[in-house]
């Protein structure tokens, strides 16, 4: 038994070998926007091309942009395996099922899926920790803040938008005891026109610290346009805003594209569910204002050391939800498995979830 | 609720209902001519896309809304072609040119994706601006928003008191009659649509230039339809138009300010008003066939041949 | 010199050649912007018209693909036929998808064999309705068909997001907005191995079938036929035109309702936001391609889903923006519309020279 999977995988690693001595590695890549969002696909395409600088010619990529989540999606992940990719990114949410399904379909791609729940023999899955970066933008946003309310542009009222809301006040309430936070729901990733009609709404209603997860600028150039402030979201979205912009908390996913190509090259790639964030420099804190004063520069930078070290994890108990359960007992921190349910606000924020 | 708020939502209602106000200016007299053009959504893709990329290329703003009505004036040319001398059905013209708006505009806006630029900056009116509330809510725009409010009532004038809203009704009504009595059909037709053409490219350029300056794929999101059901919503009228288009604005963002006041109310019913209240005035409007006859011009959508004389 | 001449009897030869003419003035166009944007046009036609075409994958592909554009394609030849302008095709098609994922919603643990005949009934049935109201609108209140059912193609879409973000919201799916996977007992089934082709193609050349057989052989299509070409006749002949709408309007829903619920029962498997990609309005595209002839449709159907397949082909091999298709589209239609002038219209070639 030991001797034949022996076989088998050196059987295997002698392939892999014979592979790459022939033709180029190649990786596909399904995006759900335009590469040119400057936000979320923006940030999977930069992850691609570092992906190909660090191996040159030994990998080949491809991608398809402004995919559809719909009945769609199956086919185009279908063309890009039957056209010999070795390795297939699908990096949206809604592409779960079709990913499932094309997987199956074939057993010798290895396929990895972003943001999603669903694992098998070639499908592993992959999400970024952005509650860190939250984290550090509440602490800033409370600091900041003049009329104690900070803002938060939600996209789809999913576990990672509702965990990153709740970072956010936790981070602020930590160095601001009165501070408030005014939720409103956008029901888009990707909207220009509505992300600034949001940010007009909250800053009217007295907001001058504006958060978002939402994908676009928008909401930086309104707070621009207004005098007041706004931390960009996914990538570095200094230029749009530079008075207004406090910091990017960028995206990074070509260390982990380099670690897993690498693996499936190797040999050693297992299906996974995958978190990464400051401390696998996949996420990073991008174009810092030099106009900040100095005791906020100050407890950004201590803030971020603390979670990078992995000294501080922001989910640790005691955390009491809005009802009054407790939620998160005294001296546990949040495992992987528990954060991806996150469903209740902390307390002290008066909105509810919307169902 | 404050009066700031109150204020600032009137100011924000006004801001949203412009790029509506625009086109749906254009259509109506374009349907007062007798024609409809579907075609809305694409001349405004079109008028944004190149907008933005004439006022990218050259940093002046102005040149971009230029740009833009003349390319909004081209697109309701090819419609105007196809539909007033090949006879086409202008349904099916339409619906293509808005189709081949959307495709064209995001091919060649590709290039500057991701790009801003700045647009027009808010000048508050001296004295006007200084008007308690009033003031506030409208006085403080950028001068694109001041065109809408001139052209409103420079519309408002020529379509009710001058000779050239009285040939334009008179196309509209009954083609044959004007015909006869001299006028040139389809040369009036045809001014009509590149008017049409003209205010879509401005409404474009509104929503690249001003409204988020910058160009993404299909930013316009309907507006170019909502505009189709505004027109209805104010019963051919310049006037309601103004008021409808500022009452469409404001329920487009209302669910936003409400959430941020603590109300949940599902977004996405909120999105559905604007279509349904439209659907309730037509019926309202339509349900009495003297008035409706009153009100849309009566060859709407039916095509004009001069050699077959009614 | 040449002249317009109006012809004394409509052409019924440029009736069948005036798409083909399209078809090829349009390629000319292709040509002409792949060679304007550096891209070799013998190989992009190639990608875009032959390469969906390659394998018997692609193939069973582009049945799915055509089976919602021909399903509603049907429906709006006879509309139009009948005088009837409906542009709700796409509010029909999500009214169907909605309607009858609720009911395999509601079988979700069930396996009955009636649970996918009742779905697909509830498909069509909500198709319906969304059609009715319109037709009701129109013969009982006089509002314009063209702006009532633009408008209920909006109310449509809001209905369908909502009740993915409420109650069809799959309770274990993290709060994602996306039903359920469907059971297998409503699942339209596949008809080959390997392949996404499923019942749905059959459904839809049925429908061409019965529309050409209502058309050209029944009283009822005879009725429609007058009625389109005079109505003033239709009406002293003493047809109803009443009836006439109600009629082509309730099978238009019912075929668009079936194309909806074909594609949440079919290649999606689940309620989600992105149902169509626009089929409602590329049909009527497809409508007139095919002449207004449920036959006609058959073909002018498969033409465009193969467009849209290489849309995606071209932008994985050749780095081809996707809207191109779009652009594809609309030219096509505009020179169907010029070519169809000839229809009623020639050019005569007279010799001027003693002038």
């Amino acid at each position: 038994m030991k001797l034949k999977s022996l076989l088998v995988s050196l059987g295997l690693l002698a392939g892999a070998s014979l592979v790459h001595a022939e033709d180029p590695f190649k990786v596909g890549f399904v995006y759900v926007g335009p590469v040119g969002d400057l936000g979320w696909s923006y940030e999977h395409d930069m992850g691609r091309k570092g992906l190909e600088e660090y191996f040159g010619d030994k990998v080949e990529t491809t991608f398809v942009e402004n995919v559809p989540e719909g009945a769609d999606a199956e086919r185009v992940i279908t063309q890009l395996a039957k056209s010999g990719n070795d390795m297939i990114f699908t990096t949206s949410f809604g592409f779960m099922n079709p990913t499932v399904k094309v997987a199956k379909r074939f057993p010798n791609v290895t396929f990895e899926h972003a943001t999603g729940y669903k694992l098998s023999k070639n499908l592993g899955t992959y999400v970024l920790r952005t509650y860190e970066g939250r984290y550090i933008s509440g602490v800033t946003a409370g600091m900041m803040t003049k009329t104690d309310t900070i803002g938060y542009i939600g996209s789809f009222p999913i576990p990672e938008v509702i965990r990153d809301i709740n970072a956010v006040y936790m981070g602020a309430k930590s160095v601001n005891p009165d501070v408030k936070i005014k939720i409103v729901w956008a029901n888009t990733w990707y909207d220009p026109g509505k992300e600034t009609d949001a940010a007009n709404a909250l800053m009217d209603q007295g907001v001058d610290i504006l958060l978002q997860h939402t994908d676009s600028p928008a909401p930086l150039i309104a707070a621009e346009k207004r005098g007041l402030r706004g931390i960009g979201q996914a990538s570095d979205q200094s230029k749009f805003a530079p008075k207004a912009h406090i910091f990017s908390v960028r995206d990074d996913w070509s260390p982990y594209y380099i670690k897993q190509v690498q693996a499936v090259m190797d040999g050693t790639w297992e299906p996974k569910d995958f978190w990464g964030g400051f401390q696998d420099d996949m996420l990073t804190l991008a174009s810092i204002n030099s106009n900040l004063p100095a005791d906020v520069r100050a407890k950004i930078d201590e803030t971020h050391d603390k979670i990078k070290s992995g000294e501080f994890k922001p989910f640790t108990g005691p955390i009491t939800d809005n009802k009054g359960n407790l939620v998160v007992p005294a001296n546990h921190s949040l495992t992987d498995v528990e954060l991806a349910k996150v469903n209740w606000y902390v307390e002290g924020i008066t909105d509810e979830i919307p169902r | 609720m404050d009066s700031d708020l109150i204020i600032q939502i009137l100011f924000a209602a006004i801001k949203t209902g412009t790029p509506l106000l625009f086109i749906a200016l254009g259509e109506v007299i374009c349907e007062k001519s007798g024609v409809l053009n579907l075609g809305q959504e694409g001349m405004m893709l079109m008028g944004a896309v190149v907008g933005f990329l004439a006022a990218y290329t050259t940093g002046n703003a102005g040149l971009g809304v230029i740009a833009a009505m003349l390319m909004g004036s081209i697109m309701s040319l090819i419609f105007a072609f196809l539909v007033l001398h090949l006879g086409a059905n202008q349904v099916a013209t339409g619906l293509a040119l808005t189709i081949f708006g959307t495709g064209l505009s995001a091919f060649i806006g590709s290039g500057v994706v991701g790009q801003t630029l700045q647009g027009f900056q808010p000048i508050a009116i001296p004295l006007l601006s200084d008007i308690p509330y009033l003031g506030r809510i409208l006085f403080q725009h950028d001068i694109l928003v001041y065109t809408s409010f001139v052209m409103t009532f420079v519309l408002m004038f020529v379509v009710n008191k001058t000779r050239i809203g009285l040939t334009l009704k008179a196309v509209g009504e009954n083609p044959h009659a004007a015909n006869a009595i001299g006028i040139k059909v389809l040369r009036v037709r045809y001014l009509a649509v590149m008017f049409g053409g003209v205010m879509a490219g401005i409404s474009g350029a509104y929503m690249s230039l001003v409204y988020t300056p910058m160009w993404v794929e299909n930013m316009t999101a309907g507006r170019g339809w909502i505009a189709l059901a505004l027109v209805v919503f104010a019963s051919w009228r310049v006037g309601r138009i103004m008021l409808g288009a500022y009452l469409f604005g404001l329920a487009s963002i209302m669910h936003l300010v409400l959430q941020g006041l603590g109300w949940s109310i599902s977004p996405n019913l909120l999105a559905m008003l604007p279509y349904v209240a439209t659907v309730v005035v037509m019926v309202i409007i339509s349900a009495d066939k003297f008035k409706e006859k009153l009100l849309s011009p009566r060859s709407l959508g039916k095509p004009f041949d001069p050699r077959q004389m009614a | 010199m040449i002249r317009i001449q109006a012809r004394t009897e409509p052409s019924s030869l440029m009736k069948v050649l005036s798409p083909v003419l399209a078809i090829v003035l349009t390629l000319i166009f292709g040509s002409i912007l792949f060679t304007a944007i550096g891209k070799s046009p013998s190989q992009a036609l190639h990608v875009l018209l032959i390469a969906p075409l390659a394998d018997s994958y692609n193939i069973g592909e582009m049945f799915v693909k055509m089976a919602p554009l021909l399903l509603c394609a049907v429906g709006l030849s006879l509309c139009y036929r009948a005088n009837m302008w409906n542009i709700g095709a796409e509010g029909q098609l999500l009214a169907g998808a909605l309607g009858g994922s609720a009911m395999a919603l509601y079988f979700i643990d069930s396996d009955s064999v009636f649970a996918l005949p009742i779905t697909l009934l509830a498909g069509m049935v909500s198709g319906m309705l969304w059609s009715a109201i319109p037709t009701f609108l129109k013969l009982h209140f006089n509002s314009n068909l063209i702006l009532t059912t633009i408008m209920f193609n909006y109310i449509a879409l809001y209905l369908l997001i909502w009740a993915v973000h409420g109650p069809l919201r799959d309770p274990d799916g993290y709060g994602f907005p996306e039903s359920a996977m469907f059971s297998d007992a409503t699942m339209l089934p596949t008809l080959f191995e390997s392949s996404r082709t499923h019942l749905g193609i059959v459904f839809a050349v049925l429908a061409g079938v019965v529309g050409w057989f209502i058309l050209s052989k029944t009283h009822l299509g005879f009725q429609i036929r007058v009625f389109g070409a005079d109505e003033p006749a239709a009406r002293y002949a003493g047809f109803s035109g009443k009836k006439l709408s109600w009629f082509v309007m309730l099978f238009a829903g019912a075929l668009a309702g079936l194309a909806g619920i074909g594609e949440t029962s079919g290649p999606i498997g689940q309620l989600v936001p992105n149902v169509s990609p626009g089929y409602g309005y590329s049909a009527i595209i497809v409508a007139y391609l095919g002449r207004l002839h449920p036959i006609g449709a058959i073909l002018a159907a498969a033409f465009m889903a193969v467009l849209y397949m290489g849309g995606d082909l071209a932008q994985i091999e050749m780095g081809i923006p996707v809207a191109v298709v779009s652009m594809f589209q609309g030219v096509l239609l505009f020179f169907l519309l010029a070519c169809d002038f000839f229809i009623n219209n020639r050019l005569s070639f007279t010799n001027q020279a003693t002038n």
